[in-house]
């Protein structure tokens, strides 16, 4: 396919790079003089030089042709979002992704209807939130004369316990489920409760459990890609 | 009547020094501190910060603007903040300086109040050559 680049930054020069690698037709554009130059050397004509955001300049990198898709991955929003309003509604092409650089300018690529879209910050929060264990398990209650808490867990996707009855999970000993809470409503997690995805649930566990329980509730991805 | 000014250039200042003299309500917005010198004596609002920031519109007070006027130094920038505006804060007025004539032109079709002193530039300069060479 043939994929316009706007922006060749080290995240647009090695996207370029990759699509070339397997055998797409890309042109990149630059607006750094010194920039463009360097990227020339290495792409030929498939890098060109000029602010994509000027008509002349994405129509010299062949946008009337038009591409599969535009890449908006420059450094600014506001040309990100120019970028994908021009690719789309002037040429007419037909997919448009873009970086998002400042996650608080998210609503506004949101509300011009730009997407899908990109951010390494949100990227990165998703993959701590998801890497970091007290994300998953919540503790919410310390019962310091029983030696016992009480945390939250939600049931994640391929979970050991995603579409499992509780008395088929094996808990171990000093690990209890209170109760789950599903779309809203919450019930008392009896041996027949069966556990699905997204589940918010109540467990009463012996410190020291966690590790266990996050075994049978959370996802497994996390552990996989280890 | 309440304005917003985002801009505050050559064209931004006077503007708000203009709509100040005629009684508006005018917030001006700039991320440059040093922009405010020139309005010279401003009392009415002055929020400092970008005009993309959703919290700076919102200090400045776009929820009960009348009218949003968008004239930063950049292009992009002005075009995505007067969309911010229309669309999602729904001012009933909003103008956005555009310098390049191709994407005043889009931005104009897609509903934008854009006006574009480069093209009126182009037109007028037009016209007078065309003019003398008439009375010549």
């Amino acid at each position: 396919m043939f994929v316009l680049v706007a922006g060749g930054g080290k995240v647009g020069s090695n996207v370029a790079r990759s699509l070339l690698a397997n055998g797409h037709e890309v042109v990149l554009v630059e607006q750094d003089r010194h920039r463009h130059d360097v990227l020339e050397r290495e792409l030929g004509h498939g890098a060109v030089y000029g602010d994509a955001t000027e008509l002349f300049v994405l129509e010299a990198a062949g946008i009337k042709r038009p591409p599969d898709i535009v890449v908006a991955l420059t450094g600014d929003d506001e040309d990100n979002i120019v970028i994908c309003q021009l690719a789309r509604e002037r040429y007419g092409v037909a997919k448009a992704v873009a970086r998002v650089n400042d996650p608080r300018n998210q609503p506004h690529f949101d509300l011009l209807g730009i997407s899908p879209t990109v951010s390494a910050v949100e990227m990165v929060m998703a993959l701590v939130e998801h890497e970091v264990p007290e994300h998953e398990l919540v503790h919410l209650l310390a019962l310091k004369k029983e030696n016992l808490e009480i945390v939250e867990v939600e049931i994640g996707a391929g979970a050991v316990a995603d579409g499992r009855r509780v008395e088929d999970l094996h808990l171990p000993e000093g690990a209890r489920l209170i109760s789950v809470m599903r779309n809203g409503a919450a019930e008392i997690a009896v041996g027949a409760t069966k556990l699905e995805r997204g589940d918010q649930v109540l467990a009463i566990i012996e410190p020291g459990r966690e590790e266990h329980l996050r075994q049978l509730l959370c996802s497994t991805r996390r552990r996989e890609k280890r | 009547m309440k304005a917003l000014v985002i801009g505050c250039g050559r064209v931004g200042s006077t503007l708000a020094r203009a709509l100040d003299a005629e009684g508006w309500e005018v917030s001006v917005v700039d991320e440059d501190e040093e922009a405010l010198e020139r309005i010279g004596s401003w009392r009415q609002q002055f929020v400092l910060g970008h005009g993309m920031d959703s919290t700076v519109l919102e200090r400045a007070g776009i929820a009960d603007a009348d009218a949003v006027v968008v004239a930063t130094d950049g292009d992009n920038t002005n075009a995505v903040i007067a969309q911010v505006a229309k669309e999602r804060y729904e001012v009933d007025r909003v103008v956005v300086r555009i310098l390049d004539p191709a994407r005043a032109d889009f931005y104009t079709g897609k509903g934008l109040d854009v006006v574009s002193p480069t093209r009126s530039a182009i037109d007028e300069l037009r016209r007078r050559v065309v003019a003398e060479r008439a009375e010549a």
